[in-house]
């Protein structure tokens, strides 16, 4: 064990990318970002739901698109931690939102009619 | 009494160099509050004068205050949560007395918008000044010696969040001075914490003092997080950490899940009150509901953030007063999981009244009422522990049982109240204040003082007096009773948190209860600070030479060290191979090693982390006032700060094997006079 393992402040991290790799991340986010913006500047879908649909597809291929090139997520880098906090991240976002959703929802259904705005 | 508060905080009294301050805003002609800040002041000048006395503010500075060593910021944590209990307490004293005396049909002696702000305070100090820095200061201080650590991952890190969480503390406690706090209760909901019901600046103060030391929580969070994730002994898999490390390691999780909300949530509130955006007001499509939807996302995990890791200290306090091994220990480990997920899904709870549809609230009743479940099996796991175990009754022991009956009563009326019709009549009565004072005082309070007298040798090298603590420990269970069991019944019959004064005078038998009750926990904290002293002036006669305090029935890795540990916890990283470490190491004849020592490489102290939180705190101060060029000023202070802390080099140093050695040696001629091992 090295004297810097010791204190921990230098405890190895994920392997770290190429350029070849940020490259390929900042150009997928550009065109990704690229997209969204057209779809609402050039009115290019007449439903105004699927334009809102695509850009949140979108968003979430973003997402990923981070995680991969710019956060270096995969199923092996720090024997796996990563993956699980990932998922356990993902389990706790759905419940609040999803939860919320159905909550705030429910609320809405159930307010006096005269007080709906 | 009469003053005009309204005015007083009133748009038109800006000024560009003092924002909303002037000599009105500070309460003079509070008779309460003028006397409270003259004692202060003589307190506070008594101290600096002693220290002056004492010329040891240099020591102060290098030894404590930018210190980044793991046990002294855990001890300073737990000073910062007693002091804050005095302040917290004194919140809870005025209001039983002013209910005490209004109940009876009495004028009382606060008005209601002082009577408002007490509660809030009350609440808020509690949790987050209080219960919060003792839970972090027990992990902080434990955890790195449990696993066989010699500090935190990021010690820089844990220095600067501890000050984070001092500068909120420090700006709840100026609330009191200047201007006013929140008379919102100690969540703020909107629509009464937006703008337009609270103009002053209480429910600001209440936002950047969380918003300051959330900062704190989270990083630390991750701080510890990190630490057991990564810096376990060898050989210490996830199946032998001991049970309070997995409390530990499940409540940093919950933090560092739930705080982004609570931040996110308060952001939202402070762009309502400070830039006039519509999220929880009322009109223009805001939705006051769903702030409370999302601060209990965050404070359902909140609660357990608070009990998991007491939950731990009794289980190491069982087993070690049991002499027995944890009965149970994958059961055990299994319960802290199940709890954290868990708590995820039952926040609704708190709001079953607002107005969501029968399935919404039968789905969160039913999960609140499984959380029941792992709890229970950890209680039986106790109880078996204890089963056939030589039992001593040492302090932490009684903690430990009084917490055991006091937290199955608290459960069952949880499990009550997790009933959606019961909860219809029972929400916002006194009968919901007496069920949650009876789960966190009966298990957080009693967990922090079952975990203060247990590792307080482990932390001074000497026990603490076991008369005084026994004075302590029953004003607290008998006053805990008395306070709080009258308030059961008064919330059956329908009495309502919050109300300064109950016009119905036949109950004022019941407040008067409640109030003999906080003189007994009055006695069982003023018996606490007495047990340290007398303590300390016997502290030769409870010298604690072996490390191993209780008997020699230790069984993790903090028991092998010396009392207090050595600065580098270890001078060699101990090899693990059962979850009870030390007790095994001992079964098999372990021999301290006594040559053969190297140079440790450690973190050196530094002044970043106070400098850094003092600069926010100030910020955060000049945003509660709307003094911009200062709130910009100490912004930019804060930036610079941290970019010349990236620059310091000078971060580590090693201590010589000579010195290591020289330690060890000293622990050696220590042990043979102790006697054992």
């Amino acid at each position: 064990m090295s004297a810097h393992e010791e204190i921990g402040q230098h405890v190895e991290g994920a392997p770290h990318a190429s350029m070849k790799e940020y490259m390929i991340g900042f150009s997928l986010s550009v065109i990704l970002t690229v997209i969204p913006f057209w779809l609402v500047l050039g009115d290019v879908i007449d439903s105004r739901g699927m334009t809102i649909f695509l850009i949140i597809v979108f968003g979430i291929m973003q997402m990923f698109v981070h995680m991969v090139y710019f956060l270096h997520l995969n199923t092996k880098s720090e024997g796996g931690w990563v993956l699980i906090s990932l998922a356990f991240t993902v389990m706790l976002v759905v419940i609040a939102i999803a939860g919320s959703i159905w909550i705030m929802y429910h609320l809405d259904l159930n307010m006096m009619p005269t007080m709906q705005m | 009494m009469s003053k005009d508060y309204e005015a007083i905080y009133a748009d038109d009294r800006w000024s560009p160099v003092f924002g909303k301050l002037s000599w009105d805003v500070i309460p003079y002609y509070e008779p309460i509050l003028l006397a409270t800040f003259i004692a202060v002041v003589i307190g506070g000048g008594a101290l600096v004068g002693f220290i002056t006395y004492k010329k040891a503010w240099s020591y102060l500075w290098t030894e404590w205050l930018t210190s980044i060593d793991h046990k002294k910021i855990g001890i300073m944590y737990i000073i910062l949560g007693l002091v804050m209990l005095i302040r917290g307490f004194a919140d809870a004293i005025l209001m039983r007395v002013h209910q005490s005396m209004t109940s009876s049909g009495g004028e009382g002696f606060l008005d209601a918008h002082h009577y408002d702000q007490i509660f809030t305070a009350h609440g808020m100090i509690m949790i987050f000044f209080v219960a919060m820095p003792f839970v972090t200061g027990l992990m902080n201080y434990v955890t790195p010696l449990q696993i066989g650590a010699r500090d935190v991952a990021f010690p820089f890190l844990n220095n600067f969040s501890f000050w984070m969480t001092v500068g909120g503390a420090i700006l709840v406690n100026i609330s009191l001075f200047i201007g006013e706090f929140g008379q919102t209760g100690w969540l703020a909901y909107p629509p009464l914490s937006g703008i337009q019901f609270s103009p002053s600046v209480g429910v600001d103060y209440y936002i950047w003092a969380l918003q300051i030391a959330g900062i704190g929580t989270t990083l630390s969070g991750i701080n510890l997080l990190v630490t057991i994730v990564k810096m376990r002994a060898p050989g210490m898999t996830y199946m032998k950490l001991p049970v309070f490390t997995w409390t530990a390691l499940s409540t940093n999780v919950l933090i560092v899940a739930s705080f982004p909300v609570l931040t996110a949530v308060l952001g939202l509130l402070t762009l309502d009150r400070y830039f006039g955006t519509h999220f929880f007001t009322n009109d223009l499509g805001g939705n006051a509901m769903l702030y409370i939807n999302l601060i209990w996302i965050w404070g359902h995990p909140e609660v357990y953030i608070l009990i998991l890791p007491l939950f731990g200290v009794f289980s190491e306090v069982v087993a070690v007063h049991c002499r027995k091994q944890i009965f149970g220990y994958d059961s055990m480990v299994y319960a802290i999981v199940v709890i954290m997920i868990l708590s995820y899904i039952v926040w609704l709870h708190h709001f079953f009244t607002m107005g969501s549809g029968a399935s919404v609230n039968a789905f969160f009743g039913i999960t609140t009422m499984i959380i029941s479940i792992p709890t229970g099996a950890k209680i039986f796991n106790w109880l078996f522990t204890m089963y056939k175990g030589r039992i001593t009754y040492e302090l932490p022991m009684m903690w430990t049982i009084a917490f055991i009956i006091t937290f199955v009563i608290g459960g069952m009326t949880g499990v009550l109240l997790a009933v959606p019709p019961a909860d219809f009549v029972l929400h916002n009565s006194l009968f919901l204040i007496a069920h949650f004072h009876n789960v966190i005082i009966g298990g957080v309070v009693f967990g922090i003082f079952a975990g203060i007298n247990f590792w307080f040798p482990k932390a001074f090298g000497y026990r603490l007096d076991k008369f005084w603590g026994q004075v302590s420990f029953w004003g607290w269970v008998i006053g805990f009773y008395l306070a709080f069991m009258p308030l059961y019944a008064l919330g059956l019959m329908g009495v309502t948190r919050r109300l300064s004064e109950f016009p119905d005078t036949t109950l004022s038998g019941y407040f008067n209860t409640a109030s003999i009750g906080a003189v007994f926990i009055t006695v069982g904290i003023i018996a606490f600070f007495i047990q340290l002293y007398v303590s300390y002036q016997k502290r030769e006669e409870l010298r604690d030479d072996n490390g191993d305090t209780w008997n020699g029935d230790g069984r993790t890795l903090e028991w092998s060290t010396s009392s207090p540990p050595p600065q580098y916890n270890f001078a060699f990283t101990p090899r693990v191979h059962n979850f009870d470490t030390w007790w095994d190491m001992k079964q098999h004849g372990y021999k301290r090693p006594t040559d053969g020592f190297k140079a440790i490489h450690m973190p050196k102290n530094t002044g970043a982390g106070i400098i850094i939180a003092m600069l926010s705190t100030i910020m955060a101060f000049a945003l509660i006032w709307h003094i911009w060029w200062l709130a910009g000023a100490s912004f930019f202070a804060v930036i610079m700060a941290s970019i010349i802390h990236t620059f310091n080099y000078d971060r580590e140093y090693y201590i010589p094997a000579e010195e290591v050695e020289a330690t060890e040696a000293e622990r050696t001629k220590q042990l043979a006079n102790g006697g054992l091992t």
